[in-house]
């Protein structure tokens, strides 16, 4: 699986709060919940996801509460794939759930800048980006599975022997 | 056999291996689910996604009503009518409708829901609180909530493990919440991510269960996947009259292994405060005192307990809440609520001008009963400070204990407990 995309960037420990605060929690469609997205960095965050970004982040981000339109607000806003230094581990489940894929690769923030253009291959393990090309674990099989099938609800409907 | 430490015996007796080790993926069966009404809309849709059905054991799932109750917002009463013919429909007797139980995480352990030695999941990061009754817990999102009701079973990671010892003598003034502030500042924001942390050395045995309760429902401000306590003589006294099955003591073997191992001395701690906008930027109150606050809070499921309103009450009795402060208090269940009413706490907190709200997350999830204004401060006892939790984005959440929050709101600034408790300032 390559993806490729253009870069947006932000800090370190950005939490599920500020991802999408807990008010906007009663909305369930994503591109409702997506016109709030990252509003506690910035108000005017929404505006600059676009189709296509590949958000790289520092360490801990989507700390905090388990709610899953943290992930789901990031994906309809255009978000294609989240680069970070370190992951909470709830955020992780969620977004290879809903089939956002998610990578760990140490280092990689000093390097990249916003707009720059960068691909990552999750099967191997590799991102290139301005030139330079970094390592990353590459995500266990059943997790590429999860991943190519859309996330865990298609999965599971498969396995369930359902129409995906 | 190799030692394994509680909660790699937890994993592997629920996946039913005799053995496992961290960094292994196991496939478990669960003991027990629990969602509320703030997860449970979006793991309805997705059960629905899914293909719907039966959930595998209706028994094993425990639904409560807690974030927004009563409902505050068409919205949110719509969820509780959907959520409601779900319960009817799959048979779930577990089910705490508005006034029938409190914060989930509360009506967990009181009502006997959780046992030592069980695997627990939650549509909640602070499942990870009933690591206090020895069980393993943690947190998910709707999605995986959805899977685990229709199968009975999630993968998990087996995690490393963080033991943390506390030495020394416990001075009377401190609370659990002080312990697990001072513990997440040196572990760090994600010191523990993804890993379990066990609490122990001397102090803990002396520990009552709402301050292990605390300290678990924390672990997860360090990034943990669980936080847990050994179960002894405090568990077995707590699970007395609750419990409604017999349950195996499990406990770590002589000579298990851990990641990495703090230990911290009590003796002389002061109170501990964490300030915005993050759970580890920890400081002494002494640091930090004097700070205006406009709101106070005691409540959620860190510390809205009865020994939480009790040291409330017993600061607050015979005094007054600033006139620059509203103090608000929300009892975490109805237990807690009749036990405080019965107890006289009630009648202390409103004589002293506090505003009781009915049991409810309330203010600590920023929707209803005490949202911040832009530029206001709140010094709160629950478990999170970030950017706009409690409301407006321009607003500043403080942690602390129930005691220093109390002292807090009579001084209309953050103020050292120990004023009003004895012990040196
Ligand atoms: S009281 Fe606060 S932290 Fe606890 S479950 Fe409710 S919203 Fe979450």
């Amino acid at each position: 699986m390559i993806i490729d995309g253009v870069v947006v960037k932000v800090g370190d420990h950005i939490d599920t709060d500020v991802i999408i605060p807990g008010r906007y929690l009663g909305i369930t469609d994503p591109v409702e919940l997506s016109k709030h997205v990252l509003e506690g960095l910035d108000p005017n965050f929404p505006t600059r996801l676009k189709p296509g970004v590949i958000l790289v982040a520092g360490r801990n981000f989507g700390c905090g509460s388990s709610r899953e339109e943290a992930p789901v607000a990031l994906k309809a806003a255009g978000v294609r794939c989240i680069v970070a230094e370190s992951f909470a581990r709830i955020f992780y489940r969620n977004a290879i759930n809903i089939g956002l894929p998610i990578v760990e690769c140490t280092g990689i923030q000093s390097y990249v800048k916003d707009g720059d253009r960068i691909t990552v291959d999750l099967s191997s393990g590799i991102i290139e980006a301005s030139g330079y090309i970094f390592r990353f674990k590459p995500l266990p099989g059943f997790i590429l599975e999860i991943l190519r099938d859309g996330g865990l609800t298609n999965h599971i409907r498969k396995l369930r022997g359902l129409t995906v | 056999m190799k030692p394994m430490n509680i909660a790699e015996k937890i994993l592997a007796r629920a996946s039913g291996r005799s053995y496992v080790e961290p960094g292994e993926i196991v496939d478990a069966v669960v003991d027990r689910v629990m969602f509320h009404d703030l997860t449970g809309p979006m793991t309805l849709k997705v059960f629905e996604e899914m293909g719907g059905g039966l959930v595998w054991d209706p028994d094993r799932v425990v639904v409560v009503f807690d974030h927004i109750v009563p409902a505050c917002s068409i919205t949110a009463a719509e969820n509780h009518v959907k959520l409601r013919r779900f319960v009817e429909n799959q048979g779930i007797k577990h089910f705490y409708d508005v006034g029938r139980g409190g914060i989930c995480h509360q009506v967990m352990v009181e009502k006997g829901h959780v046992l030592p030695g069980e695997l627990v999941i939650g549509a909640d990061s602070h499942t990870c609180m009933y690591g206090a009754l020895g069980a393993f817990a943690t947190g998910v999102g709707a999605t995986d909530m959805a899977a685990t009701l229709l199968t009975g079973r999630i993968w998990l990671r087996v995690p490393e493990t963080i033991i943390v010892k506390y030495t020394g003598r416990m001075p009377e003034y401190l609370s659990g919440k002080d312990l697990i502030l001072y513990t997440i500042s040196v572990i760090g924001a994600d010191g523990a991510n993804y890993k379990a942390v066990v609490y122990s050395g001397d102090v803990v045995s002396h520990l009552s269960m709402d301050d292990r309760l605390t300290m678990s429902n924390m672990a997860v401000e360090m990034g943990a996947k669980t936080g847990i306590f050994e179960p002894d003589d405090v568990t077995l006294t707590y699970l007395k009259g609750r419990a409604s099955s017999g349950f195996a003591l499990m406990r770590s073997d002589e000579g298990a292994s851990y990641s990495e191992e703090y230990e911290f001395d009590v003796s002389g701690m002061e109170p501990q405060v964490a300030c915005p906008y993050r759970v580890d930027n920890v400081k002494p109150v002494s640091e930090v005192e004097g700070i205006h606050v406009d709101q106070a809070f005691i409540g959620s499921c860190t510390n809205g307990r009865l020994s939480d309103l009790r040291i409330a009450a017993r600061i607050l009795k015979g005094r007054r809440v600033d006139k620059g402060t509203r103090l608000i208090v929300i009892p975490a269940s109805q237990d807690v609520y009749r036990e405080a009413l019965r107890e006289g706490l009630i009648d202390v907190l409103l004589e002293a001008g506090a505003m009781i709200c009915n049991p409810t997350c309330g203010p600590c999830i920023g929707v209803h009963l005490g949202v911040l204004a832009p530029g206001e401060v709140c010094i709160a006892s629950i478990n999170r400070n970030f950017i706009g939790r409690m409301g407006s984005r321009e607003s500043k959440v403080y942690l602390a204990s129930p005691a220093t929050v109390a002292a807090s709101s009579i001084e209309g600034k953050i103020t050292d407990p120990r004023r009003y408790l004895g012990g040196a300032v």
